[in-house]
């Protein structure tokens, strides 16, 4: 069986010892995050997770959910498991205070998902969803459904869902087709069937409010003739009591690879009532409100599936007896060594770690940047916080899940043929993590959307201030000698990662395809370059601890290990990218379709 | 009713505690610390009886550093109404905090003490009884079941032999064990309402108490490790080793 420890000291560490939240205090939310209250929210964080969530997880992935007769149920204990999260009152740790919310940080928000999702991909999915319908209500609802819906969702009474795909409609919204007809009320009837909806139908909570995307009658065609919906499963009475069921129907549930304790529903809906969200034919922007901290999410996904998976290839190899080290026997008075001992298990290993480690780091940086776009005083902090964070959010989305899915392998890999057999329950970790780089837009959108949207935005503005962000770091530690190390690589990373931007935006000029064919490559070199800057940050702040002899030393020795594997053994695959990428179109585009 | 529960810091109970290579203590420094889980016991007890109607004010006191007052807020976010740190950088002895109680039940006067029946860190197993015997109340140690009555409170004791009913006066000192309860997990409204909650800091001195150690710790040591088992041939040379090795038959 496998087991979950949250990093709890680790989480604490990014958030005030690199990220230094205690500086933010003018910032609504921050005031009351003090460390002792974050120490003790994510202990108790770190207990829900570990003995009430993370014990169904196995069991969830065995049973899967059910259909019957129109009624979905999920696994055993989900139920039970989610009204312990919702009464909590975990669902409701970032919500805004005004409709019954904690309001604390989106950082807190961002380490709580990791934990639940570590604990059990499927089930944080419930929740999880839930937080993308609220962003949408709140930022484009009107007052009437903010009173509504919010305090439900917020407090996780209700959840919700998000209703974009279509069968026929994936990456390309704009062609879909459920219709929404203005009816003399007010509201509309909604006629369509969406596919793929996560959380979609359930048996955890009374009511679900689906967020839906449809066309009105006189819709233009494309992206531009969307409008999103409000369908919640069960009508909503004017005192908040809940009235007739609204014909929603789940027809299917998907069969898949993982997050089987997850219903993935295929949603009918035929006369269904929907209230529609913000203005006509406006839709997507409001969709995109739900989509970019989607995206986040999605990314810690990747994270929090890499960390448990890490958890448990480390105490499986430190007790797995087999072989003896290359150097020599180093438990004589066992009858083989552990296999920790060897070289290639440490690499598969330290990749997980090393990987985690700077990728929390990255994560709740974006998340303090989700939080100053909202809540910072200074607009021009605002601003750039809001330009980082559009740089981020793909970088995140796509090389945290690549990697989720690279160290759930790796750790696999490290249990041998017991990794591949369901007990060990790393099996599971790989099946589930896979969907993460395929839902709320597959990774090579991600890599066009950072290409094609990102970089060239407000010309280039983006790029520039996470360049100036960086070097700015790197030039405030000139002098610093024993930093110098680690600062080099990340110096060389940004001028390749310049150069690499100045060669798709010559060709892509003269080739889009160009541009296509190293958009991912060029992802990488971003997102290496950010996972060097992190460690860099990381390996500061472990060196003023180290030299003060303050707190616990292994602790920031093993920082240093880390980062220097890092530069070692992962900043180098830059290289290749860039190479790669440098290679463009050409080849990938002579080949004809017939020959393939 | 007033119940005054004692809630310990303690290494927490998923901590491998090695001693100090010099034998001077247990190390540890930089180890997770967390409420005493035989405290917690008490504390969820002491929310339940409120929760009953039976008790009106719960007051949970700690002593020690100052990072005591995170045991404390634990014990606020479970439903305690205010606290108590009893603040003091050198060692307490359990007859030093056995004495310390007592003052504050004298400032306090509570109807009802609730303990857990050790801390995991020593395992002295002491507090409870030094207190009883220095109020000169009535106690109940290792309790398994709970329940006031008008001036009386019975309980049932995990004893050696099996389980013991006892009705005890009230006042009284309880000490309680793992399977009274199982404490509830922390809501997170109720840590941010424990940050408000009230907590008085005050130092050994003002309650007139001498908390010097009177115990010395001579040297710290682990156990020997445990050595590899072997398979025996027949249960003829079990019950010989048995016998002549191990001398246990």
């Amino acid at each position: 069986m496998p087991t979950y420890t949250a990093p709890v000291r680790d989480m604490e560490f990014i958030m005030y010892d690199v990220l230094k939240m205690d500086e933010y205090q003018d910032m609504e939310g921050y005031g009351d995050a003090d460390r002792s209250t974050v120490a003790a929210i994510l202990e108790e964080g770190a207990k829900i997770s570990q003995e009430v969530i993370q014990p169904i997880n196995l069991s969830g992935d065995e049973e899967g959910c059910h259909l019957n007769n129109g009624i979905v149920t999920t696994p055993k204990g989900f139920k039970e498991a989610y009204q312990a999260y919702a009464e909590g009152g975990w669902s409701a740790l970032t919500g805004s205070v005004e409709f019954g919310g904690q309001g604390l940080p989106y950082v807190l928000g961002l380490a709580m998902n990791e934990m639940v999702c570590s604990a059990n991909f499927s089930f944080s999915m419930y929740p999880g969803l839930t937080h993308g319908a609220i962003e949408a209500i709140e930022q484009y609802g009107s007052t009437e459904q903010k009173e509504m819906y919010l305090p439900k969702l917020i407090s996780g009474e209700w959840t919700g869902t998000m209703n974009l795909t279509e069968a026929h409609a994936g990456t390309d919204l704009g062609l879909l087709r459920t219709k929404a007809v203005p009816q003399a009320d007010g509201t509309y009837l909604v006629n369509g069937s969406k596919i793929f909806i996560s959380a979609g139908d359930h048996d955890l909570t009374d009511n679900i409010i689906h967020l839906v995307l449809a066309r009105l009658p006189d819709a233009p065609p494309g992206v531009k003739g969307i409008s999103l919906f409000i369908v919640p499963k069960i009508l909503v009475n004017a005192d908040g009591s809940l009235g007739a069921r609204n014909p929603v129907e789940c027809s299917r549930l998907e069969e898949k690879l993982g997050i089987h304790g997850n219903s993935t529903c295929v949603l009918n809906f035929e006369d269904a009532v929907g209230y529609m969200v913000g203005e006509a034919n406006k839709g997507l922007v409001a969709m995109f409100a739900m989509m970019n901290a989607a995206r986040l999410g999605v990314g810690v996904q990747g994270l929090s599936i890499a960390q448990v998976a890490y958890e448990n290839a480390a105490a499986y190899a430190k007790e797995r007896l087999q072989m003896r080290a290359l150097t020599g026997p180093k438990a004589p008075d066992k009858p083989a060594d552990p296999i920790i001992v060897h070289p290639d298990i440490r690499r598969m290993l330290l990749t997980g770690r090393s990987f985690c480690e700077a990728a929390r780091g990255i994560a709740y940086w974006a998340g303090l940047l989700v939080d100053m776009v909202h809540k910072h005083p200074d607009p021009k902090q605002r601003q750039k916080a809001d330009d980082l964070l559009g740089l981020l959010t793909p970088v995140i989305k796509a090389y945290f899940t690549d990697m989720g899915t690279e160290v759930a392998n790796l750790s696999l890999q490290c249990l041998g043929g017991h990794g591949y057999i369901k007990e060990w329950g790393l099996e599971q970790f790989v099946r589930d993590v896979r969907v993460a780089q395929i839902y709320e837009g597959a990774n090579g959108i991600q890599a066009l959307d950072l290409v094609g949207r990102k970089l060239p935005a407000n010309k280039g503005r983006a790029v520039q201030v996470f360049f100036t962000e960086v070097g700015g770091f790197c030039e405030e530690n000139a002098d610093n000698e024993e930093l110098a190390p680690f600062i080099a690589p990340v110096m060389s990373a940004l001028e390749q990662l310049f150069e690499g931007g100045q060669w798709m935006a010559d060709n892509g000029v003269k080739n889009p395809d160009h541009a296509g064919a190293g958009a991912t490559n060029y992802l990488y070199v971003i997102a290496l370059s950010i996972m060097g800057f992190m460690w860099v940050k990381i390996v500061k702040v472990a060196q003023e601890k180290l030299a003060a002899g303050a707190g616990n030393e292994q602790f920031y020795k093993d920082k240093l290990t880390l980062a220097k594997f890092f530069f070692e053994r992962m900043m180098p695959d830059l290289q290749a990218h860039m190479a790669k990428l440098k290679s463009g179109a050409d080849t990938l585009m002579a080949m004809d379709t017939d020959s393939f | 009713m007033k119940v005054l529960v004692a809630v310990k810091r303690v290494v927490d109970y998923n901590v491998n505690v090695r001693a100090k290579t010099d034998g001077t203590g247990a190390d540890i420094a930089n180890v997770k610390m967390s409420m005493n889980p035989f405290d917690e016991v008490a504390v969820e007890e002491a929310v339940r009886l409120k929760e009953a109607g039976k008790v009106s004010e719960i007051v949970a006191v700690s002593m020690g550093v100052s990072a005591c007052q995170d045991t404390i807020r634990t014990a606020l976010a479970m439903g305690a109404d205010r606290g108590i740190l009893v603040e003091s950088d050198t060692e307490l002895q359990s007859l030093a905090v056995a004495k310390l109680l007592k003052a504050l039940v004298d400032k306090e006067a509570p109807g009802l003490v609730l303990l857990g029946k050790q801390a995991i860190d020593d395992d002295s197993n002491q507090t409870a009884q030094m207190l009883a015997a220095l109020l000169g109340w009535a106690q109940g140690t290792f309790i398994s079941k709970l329940e006031l009555g008008d001036g009386k409170a019975t309980v049932i004791r995990e004893v050696d032999g099996g389980l013991e009913t006892d009705s005890l006066t009230m006042p009284t000192v309880i000490s309680v064990d793992l399977r009274l309860n199982e404490p509830r997990f922390v809501k997170l409204p109720n840590i941010m309402k424990a940050k408000k909650k009230p907590l008085e800091v005050i130092k050994p001195d003002a309650l007139g108490v001498d908390t010097s150690p009177r115990l010395v710790y001579s040297n710290y040591r682990e156990p020997p490790a445990r050595k590899a088992g072997i398979k025996v041939p027949d249960v003829a040379t079990l019950v010989d080793k048995l016998k002549n090795e191990a001398k246990v038959i």
